[in-house]
């Protein structure tokens, strides 16, 4: 097999895994601070995948342009669930929130089935079949803007949590909920900034990984169980790990399809899953609890 | 106690026979007015969500066209009961029961040989008839069912046709691919294809040789690594089967990754229908389907084209359209026959069927003892200008096969 093949199919990983890493950083956001597990996750980024279809089909807007749009959207709705719904069971046993969260996602679903129906929808912009070659060298444009556009975001988010005061509350929230209340801090709209920007960024993600990815609304369960496996592997709660995870996961799955037969590409994911669980059960940039 | 027995209320032995003979013909008048006209309930499963929601959507239209159809050519009217397997073979499984409890007294469906395998299993158990619309897997029809019957081509019956009309269309062009690369679904259905392809291409002498064999997930949402790998190889050109997204997938990353094979030789759904066609337009033309079709001659074949045309202007009549129609045409025929809807009546009367008047190719439905019509045939067919033309076998063709395509970079 020619070498070039094996560098365009790592290249390719890596930018899916880029965008895989910001959908499953939201997860980690979200969980790092609320310490709630959004079991909605991946169909919150239907949710704006399908906005983006939407925002294509009527308006001809490029989903990459209104990127931004559909994450404050979905901030907006993040916010208000986090404040309205989530809130009352932050100090409730885990398996309440659990069923909260379940119950939201099936939700979520079946009224995308409801009102899109169950057929693939996509997003075909000028350059969908677009691709860069250099030399023998071909990268997809449409994953490459993808993968372009989810590092923006994630340094975005980052840069928001080192340098923004409003950052630097959220995480002093996360690092110390007595401590933070001591100081004045108002927890509870913290908390909801926080699933808010954690819905921002699966709203981001969304809105780019229409690109690549068709959307039907059983994909939601799916990229739910994926944001897990990239943030378990990454490390819980872990910004970078989130994205490294990401990055990880999408090259895994590109290479072993390459190597071995294409049909098992998830299982390799899993695999690396249940190697970093039994070395390092903390993920791979997680801190080890006392 | 008072004695409340008198002349009239009494029951003596006259008394009790005529009421006997009252109760026998109250129970008994719903199976007569059954086999005097009321509609025979048919169960119809198909995959209406999920992975092959599109197809199923699509099959869907055959049963709506139907009804009207048949009252034109003096069939009975079926009471249409209809359930969604969700590309799911358990849902199936449980559909089926379902509708056999809610009084579902023939089964048609359901595209998907998984599915249908499935709901076999009940149908059998619950001695109803089942008509296969789509299944290829040879082994739903190997198993020594009474109430199967399928009216659609096993995987081998698909393979030797595809092989021959390959052979006609490279001969027609006098260009030969040397290799190809075989890129299918891990499916019932394809792997079911898989194997046949090792059995059946040793027969035909066939001029390529396949490089390599890769398989994927029909739900898979990327095949750029598919397509790098198929690539590598080399080849001339693609055998494939696969389902409808998947196809558009495979598509796109041709044109993405900048390969153009001589051409796309696919030996199932997906690539001709109008979901295809529409979503990728004039990248969409070009490739080769080797499909059970229709004759466009026959009488049947017009009046069902122009009953798709009226209802859904601009949709071409395929394969889905053509093979759901005929099951529930099956259907239909055996309950005017049978004039009941007696289980073992109606499967009876099924076994005995001898439709000439029909829409797919071949001398028309009969089935053997297995439940198989093995008379059907198959063509092949082209996308061409968002239109499916037929360019093989001789004698059925209404245009010359384009081989090779037209390059994707030269169509932009």
């Amino acid at each position: 097999m020619p070498a070039d093949i094996y560098l365009n199919v790592a290249i390719s990983g890596l930018l899916t895994g880029l965008v895989y890493g910001l959908m499953a950083l939201g997860l980690s956001v979200i969980f790092g601070v609320v310490r709630v597990v959004n079991f909605a996750h991946g169909e919150m980024m239907t949710i704006a995948m399908y906005l983006a279809v939407v925002l294509f089909a009527h308006f001809g807007l490029d989903p990459l342009v209104m990127m931004l749009p559909i994450a404050a959207v979905l901030f907006g709705v993040g916010y208000v669930l986090q404040l309205t719904v989530i809130n009352p069971f932050i100090s409730r046993p885990e398996h309440s929130q659990f069923m909260l969260m379940v119950a939201m996602a099936i939700i979520i679903v079946n009224s995308l089935l409801m009102i899109f129906g169950p057929d693939a929808q996509s997003v075909q912009v000028s350059y969908s079949f677009d691709s860069f070659a250099i030399g023998r060298l071909i990268v997809d444009a449409t994953k490459l803007y993808a993968g372009l556009a989810a590092i923006l975001v994630a340094a975005a988010l980052f840069a928001f949590f080192k340098f923004a005061p409003l950052g630097k509350a959220i995480r002093a929230c996360a690092d110390n909920y007595t401590g933070a209340l001591v100081v004045g801090l108002d927890v509870k709209r913290l908390y909801a900034l926080s699933f808010g920007l954690g819905a921002a960024c699966v709203g981001a993600a969304g809105a780019i990984i229409v690109l690549i990815v068709d959307v039907t609304p059983p994909l939601g369960p799916a990229y739910t169980l994926l944001a897990f496996v990239i943030v378990i592997v990454g490390g819980l709660g872990s910004m970078p790990g989130a994205l490294l995870g990401g990055v990880l996961i999408g090259l895994t799955e590109a290479m072993a399809g390459l190597f071995f037969t294409p049909s098992a590409k998830s299982m390799f994911a899993f695999a690396i899953l249940v190697l970093v669980l039994l070395f390092r059960p903390q993920g791979i940039m997680g801190k080890r609890l006392t | 106690m008072a004695e409340f027995r008198n002349a009239s209320t009494a029951l003596n032995r006259r008394r009790l026979l005529a009421s006997a003979a009252a109760v026998t013909t109250v129970i008994a008048a719903p199976a007569l007015v059954r086999g005097q006209g009321a509609a025979l309930k048919v169960g119809v499963l198909l995959p209406r969500s999920g992975a092959q929601a599109g197809i199923g959507q699509d099959c869907f239209r055959g049963v709506e066209l139907a009804n009207p159809i048949f009252k034109s050519i003096g069939l009975p009217e079926l009471e249409i009961m209809s359930a969604d397997t969700e590309t799911n073979v358990e849902v199936a499984r449980s559909r089926a029961e379902k509708l056999i409890a809610d009084g579902a007294q023939l089964l048609m469906g359901a595209f998907d040989s998984g599915q249908s395998s499935a709901i076999a299993q009940v149908a059998e158990q619950k001695g109803i008839p089942f008509v296969i619309n789509i299944a290829a897997a040879p082994p739903i029809t190997e198993q020594g069912y009474k109430f199967v019957f399928r009216n659609f081509p096993t995987a081998g019956m698909i393979l030797s046709d595809a092989f021959a009309n390959q052979k006609e269309v490279f001969a027609a062009s006098g260009k030969e691919p040397k290799s190809v690369v075989f890129l299918h679904v891990n499916d019932t259905f394809g792997m079911a294809m898989k194997n046949g392809v090792g059995a059946v291409m040793p027969k035909f002498n066939m001029p390529y040789e396949i490089k390599e064999t890769i398989s994927y997930d029909p739900t898979a949402r990327d095949l750029s690594v598919e397509v790098s790998k198929a690539k590598a190889t080399g080849a001339d050109a693609l055998l494939v089967v696969s389902r409808l997204n998947d196809a558009i997938l495979l598509t796109r990353e041709l044109v993405k990754q900048r390969w153009s094979p001589m051409g796309i030789l696919s030996m199932g759904p997906g690539w001709y229908e109008d979901q295809y066609l529409k979503t990728l337009a004039k990248l969409g033309d070009g490739p080769l389907s080797f499909v059970p079709w229709y004759d466009p001659n026959k009488k049947l074949s017009k009046q069902l084209e122009a009953a798709l045309e009226k209802r859904y202007p601009g949709v071409n009549m395929n394969t889905n359209h053509i093979y759901t129609f005929e099951a529930l045409l099956v259907a239909a025929d055996a309950y005017k026959r049978a004039k009941t809807a007696d289980p073992k009546a109606l499967a009876d009367a099924i076994r005995a069927t001898n439709i000439t008047e029909n829409v797919s190719t071949g001398p028309g439905i009969s089935f053997d003892e297995k439940g198989q019509n093995v008379k059907l045939k198959n063509a092949a067919i082209q996308n061409r200008g968002g239109k499916l033309v037929t360019v093989a076998p001789k004698g059925a063709t209404n245009a010359k096969a384009e081989w090779p395509m037209t390059a994707y970079d030269k169509r932009r």
